[in-house]
């Protein structure tokens, strides 16, 4: 495991970064939120990162993918995290994409995931059902069977991240019979699937989904509780990425208002009260950037066994989250006045920090998990 | 290519001859292993003959030109060295300041006299050196050091003191920053001079610590005579070779941290299953599995940043400024790994000395205790603070040091 970028994986990073720079960065989430956008995401965006192959990039090739890995993904995603980009990548490349990508249904594989690399479909994972921070995973929905494979699925899902806007939806349930968890692929426009858009505080497309009797074949069955873990971890990673990126715009924009707001006739960044605090915000960032790195290595190396991608995953989260949510603390008390206002962007990347940190499980369960992998 | 291959087919032929094997399996790091010197102490005659061996092939300094001693290898042909060293879990034949911190400035700023007079020594393991830095008066303020070098015939005349120079009773030479121009403004006034101990005028005297070890020493200098041709860097100009080794310093402690740290997790666990029990297959106490799976995780996080930073040095990529965090990071983990080791011993840590605690209790103690120096010594966690603040994040010098 190498932790440094190659010139490819640098020319990916770049070109990302140059292009959510030139959308206008935190100033296009502010517009579609304050336009109460339908789609709250750019459309015309979403056709840039299929033309560019970036919603397929750890797809292999077979499938319309760039046959690249998570690794190169993770780079998209922190550059859109930088610009609090609400384009459902993580949702449709990261949970859907895992989901039939390593899924055991070939006929669900061959037909979804070229039309989710070509951008013709937005995907997600509904797996929430309970609010509860020490239980990411909840599941009382239910798969019934009808015979020769056919299901009906019932139950309801919460913060399914752009819910309302996808075309294919995995859903987490159990079947009737044998409470075995399973994960079926539904085509967003089924019958019986009730769609209700969530308005939540980061402003990202999200929605409760109500199941009232869905019926999907037997090719719909993509694989049990041990998929769901591996999707939820490679996902995991991508929204560490996607954390990272934040902080560390977040960061920079209050290193700019130290350097720039003065008081008592100096700059306030001269002070060395504020300056110990950024210092160490800068190294817990560091630190960020080492963990999410190891951990999207981790979800490409094809040897490596689902318990280390999982503590890599639980690294990656318990520490970007933490992290996360003290840059951003640190970053409206810094700012004084304007940082209380919704007028400056800093207050976007806080609401952003409070939703990172509850969509996985938070920080105190990873760390769980941690003790749990390692056996104690 | 090709080339690297046989050197490491060489290497490992060597290395598998020559190796003693009762050192095989008992690597030791930066602090723990031969030190050489005029005093010079052995673990063992395999220790002894060990040094020697490698003190042939110039691989005590792979890196130095082999005029100086040194093995002349390239950083590749090292990489493998260490690898192959590693492979069979080899201490290094040597150790110590020479090293790693008065060698690598000669390189830099010394004279063709210096390094030939020098630096061969270093590589035998025949002279050890010591830092003299820090004053009574000049601690995180370094650039104030009152140490007088007073120009006189072919030299100075030395009259002052340093403090918490480490291992300065057991060392040989010492490496001293001086004041030879009082009037100018205070970093434009030093001079970096070597000076031989043994000299008259030269007494040590170490300071005992909280841990009850004493790993650093007052030097007291009484008219000692220096030689011209032992500054180095050129006379007023001390404090650019200063910083350059200070650098060297910050980063080698980072490194040694890492290393040191590695199996906290491990260690914390065994404690915790005698002091407390499972339940349930898990360790029964929820805030404790917290506290050390939190301790687990900084380490791997510490440790993952450091490979982060030799891994771009490998692959060419110009340093970045990540290193300033590791003297921070890793002395301020090593402290919270320290603490909760003794909290989970509960009144086992409490014991100084003598048969009623047990001897690995008495350890924990001392290593807590040893451990509060870590954010002091070399660089305090404040002055680090400050120095990303100024120079990693661009913050304005408000005058605030």
């Amino acid at each position: 495991m190498k932790l440094a970028l190659d010139d490819d994986q640098r020319l990916i990073k770049d070109s990302a970064a140059t292009l959510w720079k030139g959308r206008g960065a935190v100033a296009r989430l502010r517009q579609l939120r304050d336009t109460r956008d339908p789609d709250g995401f750019s459309r015309a965006l979403w056709a840039e990162l299929a033309e560019l192959g970036w919603l397929g990039l750890p797809f292999p090739e077979d499938v319309g993918g760039a046959g690249l890995g998570v690794t190169e993904l993770c780079l998209v995603l922190e550059e859109a995290g930088r610009t609090l980009a609400p384009e459902p990548m993580l949702a449709t490349t990261l949970l859907a994409g895992s989901a039939l990508l390593l899924g055991e249904s070939d006929a669900a594989r061959s037909s979804w995931l070229p039309r989710l690399a070509a951008g013709e479909l937005v995907g997600t994972l509904a797996w929430q059902e309970r609010a509860r921070r020490d239980e990411p995973v909840s599941c009382t929905a239910v798969a019934r069977s009808l015979g020769d494979g056919r299901v009906t699925l019932h139950g309801s899902k919460r913060e399914v991240i752009a819910g309302a806007q996808a075309d294919l939806v995995i859903v987490a349930a159990k079947d009737e019979a044998s409470g075995q968890l399973g994960l079926y692929a539904v085509p967003g426009d089924a019958a019986g699937l009730v769609k209700t858009p969530l308005i939540r505080v980061d402003s990202f497309p999200c929605a409760r989904l109500d199941l009232d009797g869905v019926e999907v074949s037997a090719a719909a069955r993509l694989g049990g509780a041990g998929l769901l873990a591996t999707v939820l971890d490679r996902a995991g990673v991508g929204l560490a990425a996607e954390a990272l990126g934040a902080m560390t715009a977040a960061f920079e924009l209050t290193l700019e208002w130290l350097r720039e707001r003065r008081q008592f006739g100096v700059p306030i960044g001269s002070f060395q009260a504020l300056q110990h605090r950024a210092a160490r915000l800068y190294i817990d960032i560091e630190l960020c950037r080492s963990v999410v790195m190891a951990a999207a290595r981790t979800a490409d190396a094809p040897a490596a066994p689902a318990a280390a991608l999982a503590q890599a995953a639980s690294l990656a989260l318990a520490r970007t989250t933490d992290t996360f949510l003290r840059v951003v603390d640190e970053a409206v008390q810094m700012h004084g006045g304007v940082g209380m206002t919704d007028e400056h962007d800093i207050g976007f990347y806080l609401k952003r920090a409070r939703v990172v940190a509850a969509t996985f499980g938070d920080a105190a369960w990873h760390r769980d998990r941690w003790a749990r992998l390692a056996g104690y | 290519m090709a080339d690297l291959e046989s050197f490491r087919g060489e290497v490992r032929t060597w290395l598998e001859a020559h190796a003693p094997a009762s050192l095989r399996g008992r690597p030791g790091d930066l602090f723990h292993g031969t030190w050489g010197g005029r005093r010079a102490r052995f673990e063992s005659d395999d220790h002894r003959r060990w040094l020697e061996l490698m003190v042939e092939r110039g691989w005590t300094a792979p890196t130095w030109p082999t005029e100086y001693g040194g093995g002349g290898l390239s950083r590749q042909e090292n990489a493998i060295l260490q690898k192959e060293l590693r492979r069979l879990r080899l201490p290094p034949p040597l150790i110590g300041f020479g090293l790693v911190m008065i060698g690598p400035t000669l390189l830099e700023y010394g004279t063709e006299e210096q390094k030939r007079e020098h630096l061969p020594p270093i590589t035998r393991g025949e002279i050890r050196w010591c830092q003299g830095y820090s004053e009574p008066g000049s601690g995180s303020d370094l650039a104030s050091l009152q140490m007088s070098a007073t120009r006189n015939g072919d030299g100075f005349v030395l009259n002052g003191q340093k403090i918490w120079t480490s291992y300065a009773d057991e060392s040989d030479w010492i490496f001293c920053l001086v004041r030879t121009d009082p009037s100018a403004k205070k970093q434009a006034g030093i001079s970096f001079v070597l000076v031989d101990m043994a000299d008259p005028g030269v007494t040590t005297r170490p300071i005992k610590l909280i841990s009850g070890a004493s790993p650093f020493c007052e030097v007291f200098f009484d008219d000692v005579h220096a030689h011209a041709r032992n500054v180095v860097g050129g006379e007023n100009n001390g404090w650019t070779v200063a910083k350059a080794l200070l650098r060297h310093e910050r980063t080698m402690v980072g490194e040694v941290f890492a290393r040191s740290v590695v199996g906290g997790e491990q260690e914390l666990l065994q404690l915790a299953r005698t002091a407390i029990g499972p339940s349930e297959g898990r360790l029964d106490d929820a805030l404790l599995r917290d506290r050390i799976a939190q301790s687990a995780m900084d380490e791997r996080a510490f440790m993952l940043t450091v490979q982060r930073i030799q891994d771009a040095a490998k692959a060419g990529q110009p340093p970045g400024t990540e290193s300033s965090i590791l003297k921070v990071y890793g002395t301020e983990h090593n402290q919270r790994r320290r603490e909760l080791a003794v909290a989970i011993a509960g009144a086992d840590a409490l014991g100084w000395e003598g048969a009623g605690y047990a001897p690995e209790h008495l350890a924990l103690t001392r290593d807590w205790l040893r451990s509060r120096g870590n954010t002091i010594e070399g660089g305090t966690s404040e002055i680090q603070l400050n120095i990303i603040a100024k120079h990693v994040l661009g913050l304005p010098d408000g005058g605030a040091r």
